[in-house]
């Protein structure tokens, strides 16, 4: 046998495992683009609204190629074999967040309704915090197996995170929705962070009960019926999410985490029936409370008809909001390639233009052509994610990956949806980009737990128990 | 568990594909119409982004723009200002910052702000040598004189009323006076102020209706200035052959298939009378029973070669005159006299009036002469159109010799003018349940120069509430008016 291993003769489960490049130089200079792209459109910025550099951009550049510095430094010590794509992709999401924050900072208009004007060095605060979580994720969880632990603790804190916006004198009810907490100034969307928590939760429980889930069911008409005590759970986080939508008038939450418990229990019991199942509950859920909750139904009315909406607003008729159409009349007047940045009217939106409705910004002022790339780039998270998931060796890895990138999507689609006219608005922001310390924080977090789970999903495998027939190849092995 | 993860991936996909597909359909697809929605106050904003263009009246520009005072928070950077804005505003309309734009302010808004498409090259050339976008002028074919004359003289009787004077051998506007009229620099900004005056001038708040373009917009009962529509269509139809030739007219006439009588105003000699004759006097039998032996068919034809049944676009969109078509014999013959369900824009009764004097031959009438450049090069020039030939000339001058006979020692002796020959007519339209409001006085007329060219033709109507109901007649009322802006139309040609 020669020293030259040839690796087509090698089993092909392994051959992606041992010797795989780390690619951490790879991650490092697409990082050096995240850093830089959002430098120039800062500048950009600064540029077309005040006709000079502005004078943050040094300390800007320096402070998120500083964090970005950081992660990337702690990814290379605790994740080298981490996915090169994922820290890169956060980032220039994360960064090009905080331009048009700072944007939506300089109109009067904004300033006048105090929906912005401090906002951008807040984010950057934000996302200091958030990539120090990522750090202390990537420090502390070694092995992401560890939270399997945590299942049950996990289910109650996911439910106390969920259920904190409605105890009286915490919870804060922001433009019709309950989803926020107030703690010392400090809003805070306990939902975001209930997101990781319920994956690490349904993970852990849906690796043990899967089997039971999977094989004790009947076939009826074409589909396999679980039994009736399996239904038990996905009626009881039905119920949770149907509980969250009545109470905290939230719809895009309760879709998000209903839709990523249908998607992990699909992947952990590979029954389509679930799925089946899952559109059937939400789509009868959806209706029920849209059809006698007063503030959901008026979202619903808003989406049919933006425009009585934006007219009844403008009449003075409480209670309507003329963001949606805003928000259309934002993406239109953006047009193929944009107005350029800074010089578009998206702060007509007034409320929550910098948070919920801050792709609207985006659609005006890169145009088509900028929300096409964005959106590819929450694409190519979520691939990463998936791919993640598929590389992942233990299923509860695999459970989690999905669960968080299932989410991740769900998320994506529900609040762009929602801006776009393409779903009912709901009260949630676009992961990294929007406003808000919760999301971002939360976001970093779980990102954190993907590349850990890359790293553990990439990592060489540990060498092969040794093997006596193949003893002799061994020893040559230098 | 590979195969569903792959499901999933796919699923994913999929949902961004639908969102790059809704984002297609809203960015490109609608992109235009959401763009330019009259709702999207980025339309305003760019409206007002620059110092709009001007509207020009001969040479000088009516318009202005100023910087808005900003508190701010106004994101319209200028503001519409206007000279003489009550006296102008049935031409130029209003442009609000508030309130919106409406007439040639709305119509040309792409010249004026500069956003039309055929500045899109100077603009693209602007941005790269980083000059201000500028809007371009929309000059107009009015004449300043004419239009003082017109507002003043509906200005001093006081009453609802409007004047429109036209170069019959173009087309032209040259005066469209409306009155009462507003200032549209009152509420062109968008403050408190503004909204107050805005509100004030309001039909529900001011029963004058000052924003009402009465020129334009407004249909009167022609009365028996129409009698001048009815005498073309008994010339055309052949039915007498001259204006001298005694008409087959009994006294008292009853109206067709009925036992009412149609009156004449006073002991006039209506029997038998010439069409010369019974113009001159303004014989509702004569004419009547014109109407009635042509029938509603000849008379529909010819009311509409005149401009009837139909919108005007000037390009400011008029409202359209009214000659009924469906009707009996009775309801003929008192249309054929102004009355029953006809009605007239006073645009519509000048271009009677400048179709007789331009020979038979009805010009397009329009008030846009041409569009400029920011840098006043000619983009657009508007040429003058036929609209219709209502009359021969030889039956149009028939027509002349009788309007010059209705002013020379008839109705209209209020309009002579020395060493100019004035053809008209005058009219007095009873309106109201049972004729009990106050009458509508017309006039309209031409003036012919002596080298045979006919420079203007006036439509002239006044309501005068205040007056005492029997004063009110064409002659008296309206026709010192067209003789003024005739007179100001001839100067100005010196």
């Amino acid at each position: 046998m020669s020293s030259t291993t040839n690796p087509s003769t090698h089993h092909t489960s392994t051959i992606g495992a041992i010797g795989a490049p780390s690619r951490r130089n790879t991650e490092l200079a697409l990082l050096v683009f995240a850093v830089v792209i959002p430098v120039f459109a800062y500048a950009n910025v600064g540029l077309a609204i005040n006709n000079q550099v502005p004078s943050g951009l040094l300390s800007y550049g320096l402070g998120l190629g500083l964090l970005a510095g950081v992660a990337h430094l702690v990814v290379r010590k605790f994740a080298p074999y981490a996915d090169p794509l994922l820290l890169p992709l956060a980032t220039l999401l994360n960064g090009l967040g905080l331009v048009v924050i700072w944007r939506l900072d300089q109109s009067k208009l904004l300033q006048s309704i105090k929906q912005a004007g401090t906002a951008a060095p807040r984010q950057l605060l934000y996302t200091a915090m958030g990539i120090a979580l990522f750090i202390v994720v990537l420090i502390f969880l070694k092995d992401h197996r560890v939270l399997q632990r945590y299942t049950y603790i996990s289910m109650v804190g996911a439910l106390v995170l969920l259920l904190l916006p409605l105890v009286p004198g915490l919870g804060a009810n922001i433009y019709g929705a309950k989803i926020w907490i107030s703690v010392a100034g400090f809003s805070i969307q306990p939902g975001e962070f209930a997101k990781i928590v319920l994956a690490i939760f349904f993970a852990g429980y849906l690796m043990v009960k899967r089997d039971a889930l999977a094989l004790a069911s009947r076939r009826f008409m074409g589909l396999y019926l679980p039994r009736g005590r399996d239904l038990g759970p996905i009626l009881v986080v039905w119920f949770i999410s149907i509980l969250i939508l009545v109470f905290e008038t939230d719809l895009g939450t309760s879709l998000l985490f209903f839709g990523m418990f249908v998607i992990m229990l699909y992947v952990a019991t590979e029954r389509t029936s679930w799925i089946v199942f899952g559109l059937l509950m939400s789509a009868a859920g959806a209706v029920g409370v849209a059809s006698f909750e007063p503030h959901v139904k008026m979202r619903v009315q808003a989406w049919l008809d933006p425009m009585k909406e934006y007219t009844l607003s403008q009449a003075g008729v409480g209670g309507h909001s003329e963001q949606s159409m805003q928000a259309l009349w934002a993406f239109g007047s953006g047009g193929t390639l944009g107005s350029g940045l800074g010089q578009g009217h998206s702060d007509l939106i007034r409320f929550a233009a910098n948070s919920d409705f801050i792709l609207a910004t985006f659609g005006e002022e890169l145009g088509l052509a900028g929300i096409m790339a964005l959106l590819l780039i929450y694409g190519l998270i979520v691939e990463r994610g998936v791919r993640t998931a598929l590389a992942a060796r233990d299923p509860f890895g695999k459970l989690l990956a999905i669960g968080l990138s299932g989410a991740f999507a769900l998320q994506v689609f529900v609040v762009s949806g929602g801006v776009m006219g393409l779903i009912p608005l709901t009260g949630m922001t676009m992961p990294f980009v929007a406003y808000g310390g919760s999301s971002v924080i939360a976001n970093w977090a779980l990102v954190g737990i993907l590349i850990r789970i890359s790293d553990t999903a990439r990592r060489p495998a540990p060498a092969p128990a040794s093997n006596p027939d193949a003893e002799m190849t061994q020893v040559v092995r230098p | 568990m590979n195969k569903p993860l792959r499901r999933i991936a796919i699923f994913c996909g999929l949902l961004v594909l639908t969102l790059l597909i809704r984002d297609n359909w809203l960015q490109y697809v609608k992109a235009d119409s959401l763009k330019n929605d009259d709702k999207n106050r980025r339309v305003t904003i760019a409206r007002y982004s620059t110092p709009r263009g001007d509207i020009i009246v001969g040479g000088s520009p009516v318009t202005g723009s100023t910087e808005t005072k900003s508190n701010g928070l106004n994101d319209l950077k200028y503001k519409r200002t206007y000279k003489d804005g009550p006296m102008w505003a049935p031409v130029t309309g209003y442009a609000s910052q508030a309130f919106g734009a409406n007439q040639l302010e709305n119509i040309e808004d792409g010249i004026l702000t500069g956003n039309d498409d055929r500045l899109f090259f100077r603009n693209t050339l602007d941005m790269i040598t980083g000059k201000p976008k500028q809007g371009g002028n929309v000059v107009t074919t009015l004449n300043a004189a004419a239009q003082k004359a017109a507002y003043n003289g509906l200005k001093e009787t006081g009453g609802k009323g409007a004047a429109v004077a036209l170069d019959p051998s173009t087309g032209k506007i040259l005066a469209l006076a409306s009155y009462p009229s507003y200032d549209p620099s009152s509420f062109a900004g968008a403050s408190n102020t503004d909204a107050e005056a805005w509100k004030k001038l309001q039909k529900n708040a001011n029963p004058a209706d000052p924003m009402l373009n009465r020129a334009l917009r407004e249909t009167y009962p022609p009365g028996s200035t129409f009698k001048v529509v009815t005498a073309a269509a008994a010339l055309e139809n052949g039915l007498y052959k001259s204006a001298d030739e005694a008409t087959d007219s009994p006294l008292p006439y009853t109206l067709p298939d009925t036992h009412t009588e149609l009156k004449n105003e006073g002991d006039i000699p209506c029997k038998n009378a010439t069409m010369r004759e019974a113009l001159r006097v303004s014989c509702n039998t004569v004419f009547g029973k014109i109407g009635a032996d042509l029938g509603k068919d000849k008379m529909l034809t010819e009311a509409k070669k005149f401009g009837f049944d139909a919108e005007q676009y000037t390009p400011v969109r008029t409202a359209s005159s009214n000659f009924p078509e469906e009707m009996n014999r009775p309801s003929t013959a008192l249309s054929s006299i102004g009355q029953f369900e006809t009605a007239a824009t006073p645009l519509q009764m000048a271009m009677v009036a400048s179709a007789v004097a331009n020979d038979g031959k009805l010009m397009k009438p329009y008030m846009v002469d041409m569009l400029q450049t920011p840098n006043l090069d000619p983009l657009e020039k508007t040429e003058p159109q036929e609209l219709s030939r209502p009359l021969s000339a030889q039956n149009a001058q028939i027509l002349q010799s009788m309007m010059e006979t209705v002013v020379k020692d008839g109705t209209g002796k209020n309009a002579q003018i020395p060493n100019v020959t004035v053809g008209g007519k005058t009219g007095t339209a009873q309106h109201g349940v049972a004729n009990s409001a106050n009458p509508y006085a017309w006039f309209i007329s031409y003036a012919k120069l002596p080298d045979g060219s006919s420079p203007v033709a006036v439509a002239v109507v006044v309501e005068d509430e205040n007056a005492n109901r029997d004063d009110i007649s064409g002659g008296g009322l309206a026709a010192p008016i067209a003789k003024s802006v005739m007179e100001a139309v001839i100067n100005s040609k010196k």
